[in-house]
């Protein structure tokens, strides 16, 4: 695509306060085809979680970047991920999507590989010359392979930076407040993963992810009906919200999040007291104030390119396009490992109650992701708009948060290395850039 | 006394046949009292078809409250993924009566949805495993359980009805 137009699919104007994204970047096919060279081939993706393969020998397959991977603990209690293809013809070595395996078989040839990857079985192996060297025809390992906290990463691309760097200070920042607030040092993922699909263009379900605008009216149903129908007031979720309990903020490479003083959930009406126990406990470990923003703050945490972390749910979500109107979403719950069965169970209701494919709320956003899809072959109308709160202090239902994906997604598509400012201009009563700036 | 005599196979056959005539036609009111008090209406996780849900994250994990909540959601305008509403049709095949004890039952019947709706057809292949009990006025859900065989929810993406 012509350089020019590129640089003109975004229009960022700080001094008037007009963001608007063409929206020929939903349905273009050699967009696509630069997010996958630009974005997906460099950016650290998230591919699973430690606890997924918690024993030597146990694995999972999964595509991440559209590459199918082997994800395995060796015998040697380390962790590694693999491209889950023959080395010697190219078949899918393991069909399985988990397990727990001694050695994994390729049917095709009957080539064998350990838990390490070596190559340990070569039907036939006197055919061929001195050549042949099992070394070299291990399973591969992808370029760069990292953990942060459990959460496991992959990228394609072997001259990126490192995982720590590329998430930042901020990001793992509120990584930590997600895994701290819970019993225990550890997260585990649940049992039943979520994989569904919408007919529309991955970025919709960014913006969808981190969009608070739209929470009164697409889940009205969800706030102003099932909410009364088990007894809660939605009254905080129907008030105006102001810069001093709600945030929307950038958080530098493209990641951003919204943070929001806790509204009230199923959860914690149903399980407020192990929770305040759970609370007064992390006031014991970490002092007051990082308890106070880790745990009395519902975030809806974006880490660019596709990973959604949303707090009040503890759900995982990766997002993958397939084609320009078409993605696919893996979805999770990441629960603490010492929940009681009795929390655990409420975490599941209140997760179910709201989010997955067949709950009273995500049904709705895939419809409105479908529509927005359908609108956008009105070609002529051209532009989306995504201005809110550009003229001021941010809150969560502004959209600061989503310009700032769409910055650094303008950015890596145009070929910009390096930082890229993610933020709107400064405000001046905006001297914080963490969560101590909303205490109040 | 005499112990009522076991739940047979043409009772649930009847009874699931105009369940399926309820829901294709949105009578969502009138299958709301198809439900026992204790009613359980669930969907498991498509990667975990045999688990409960105590310890695993269903799809679906109703009791009265959340069903009567979902139901008068779907009948109202704001559950927009059902707004304009699917057109469903069910076929309902292969009952069995796998238990039979007194008033109660564990049967379980294939199942094949069609759903249409925006210019999509979807179908949702699966099996019930529903447990009944004989009631005054017939026979009354304890649990319904849609257990789905699709591998993904590609490209359903949803399940915004009634399974």
């Amino acid at each position: 695509m012509d350089a020019e137009i590129l640089k003109n699919l975004i229009v960022d104007d700080k001094d008037r306060g007009v963001f608007r994204v063409n929206r020929k970047v939903f349905t273009e096919s050699s967009i696509l085809e630069l997010e996958r060279r630009e974005i997906f081939d460099r950016c650290w993706l998230y591919a699973g979680h430690e606890s997924e393969i918690a024993k030597p020998g146990d694995f999972i397959t999964r595509r991440v970047g559209g590459r199918p991977l082997l994800l395995v603990r060796g015998k040697d209690g380390i962790v590694r991920a693999f491209y889950n293809a023959c080395t010697h013809r190219g078949n899918l070595v393991v069909r399985e999507k988990k397990g727990n395996a001694p050695a994994f078989s390729c049917f095709y040839h009957a080539w064998s590989f350990d838990t390490k990857g070596a190559l340990i079985g070569v039907p036939g192996e006197d055919a061929y010359t001195d050549a042949f060297n099992r070394a070299e025809m291990a399973l591969q390992q992808v370029p760069r392979f990292d953990s942060y906290r459990g959460l496991m990463f992959v990228c394609y691309d072997a001259n990126a930076v490192s995982l720590a760097d590329y998430l930042g200070d901020e990001a793992r920042l509120r990584i930590d407040y997600f895994l701290d607030y819970g019993k225990g040092d550890s997260s585990e993922i649940a049992a039943g993963a979520q994989s569904y699909s919408i007919k529309a263009n991955w970025k919709l379900l960014v913006e969808n992810s981190i969009d608070g605008y739209h929470v009164l009216s697409t889940h009205q149903r969800y706030l102003r009906k099932y909410l009364p129908d088990i007894g809660l007031d939605p009254g905080k979720w129907l008030a105006k919200r102001h810069p001093g309990t709600s945030r929307g903020r950038s958080l530098g490479n493209g990641h951003a999040v919204i943070e929001t003083l806790d509204r009230g959930t199923p959860l914690t009406a149903t399980a407020g007291e192990e929770l305040a126990e759970i609370r007064a406990d992390m006031v014991r470990r970490f002092g007051e104030d990082y308890t106070h923003r880790a745990a009395d703050y519902q975030r809806n945490l974006f880490i660019f390119p596709n990973l959604i972390m949303i707090s009040m749910w503890k759900t995982l979500r990766t997002i993958y396009p397939v084609s320009p109107d078409y993605m696919e979403v893996d979805a999770w719950a990441l629960f603490p490992s010492g929940d009681t069965p009795e929390l655990r169970q409420r975490r599941m209701e209140n997760f179910l109650s709201f989010l997955g494919p067949a709950g009273m709320a995500t049904p709705d956003d895939v419809a409105g992701l479908e529509g927005c899809q359908l609108g956008f072959a009105a070609r002529e109308a051209e532009w989306s708009d995504i201005s809110r709160g550009m003229g001021s202090i941010p809150t969560g239902s502004d959209e600061l948060q989503m310009r700032a994906f769409w910055r650094q997604w303008h950015a890596k598509v145009q070929g910009i290395g390096g930082p890229v400012d993610c933020d709107d201009k400064a405000h001046e009563e905006d001297v914080s850039t963490t969560a101590e700036g909303s205490n109040q | 006394m005499s112990q009522a005599a076991p739940i047979t196979l043409g009772e649930v056959e009847r009874f699931f046949v105009e369940e399926a005539a309820l829901l294709d036609e949105w009578r969502l009111v009138e299958w709301l009292g198809l439900m026992t008090e204790e009613v359980r209406y669930l969907i498991p996780p498509l990667d975990a078809p045999e688990s409960e849900p105590h310890n695993t994250l269903f799809l679906v994990s109703d009791n009265l409250v959340n069903l009567r909540s979902r139901v008068e959601q779907l009948l109202g305008r704001s559950s927009w993924a059902e707004n304009p509403r699917s057109r469903t049709r069910r076929l309902i095949t292969n009952v069995r009566v796998l238990e039979a004890d007194g008033d109660q039952a564990l049967v379980t019947a294939n199942f094949a949805v069609w759903r249409f709706q925006m210019e999509s057809t979807d179908v949702y292949v699966g099996r019930y495993r529903n447990r009944l009990r004989r009631t005054g006025q017939g026979l009354r859900f304890v649990e319904r359980r849609a257990i789905l065989d699709l591998d993904v929810l590609r490209p359903h993406g949803k399940i915004s009805f009634i399974l």
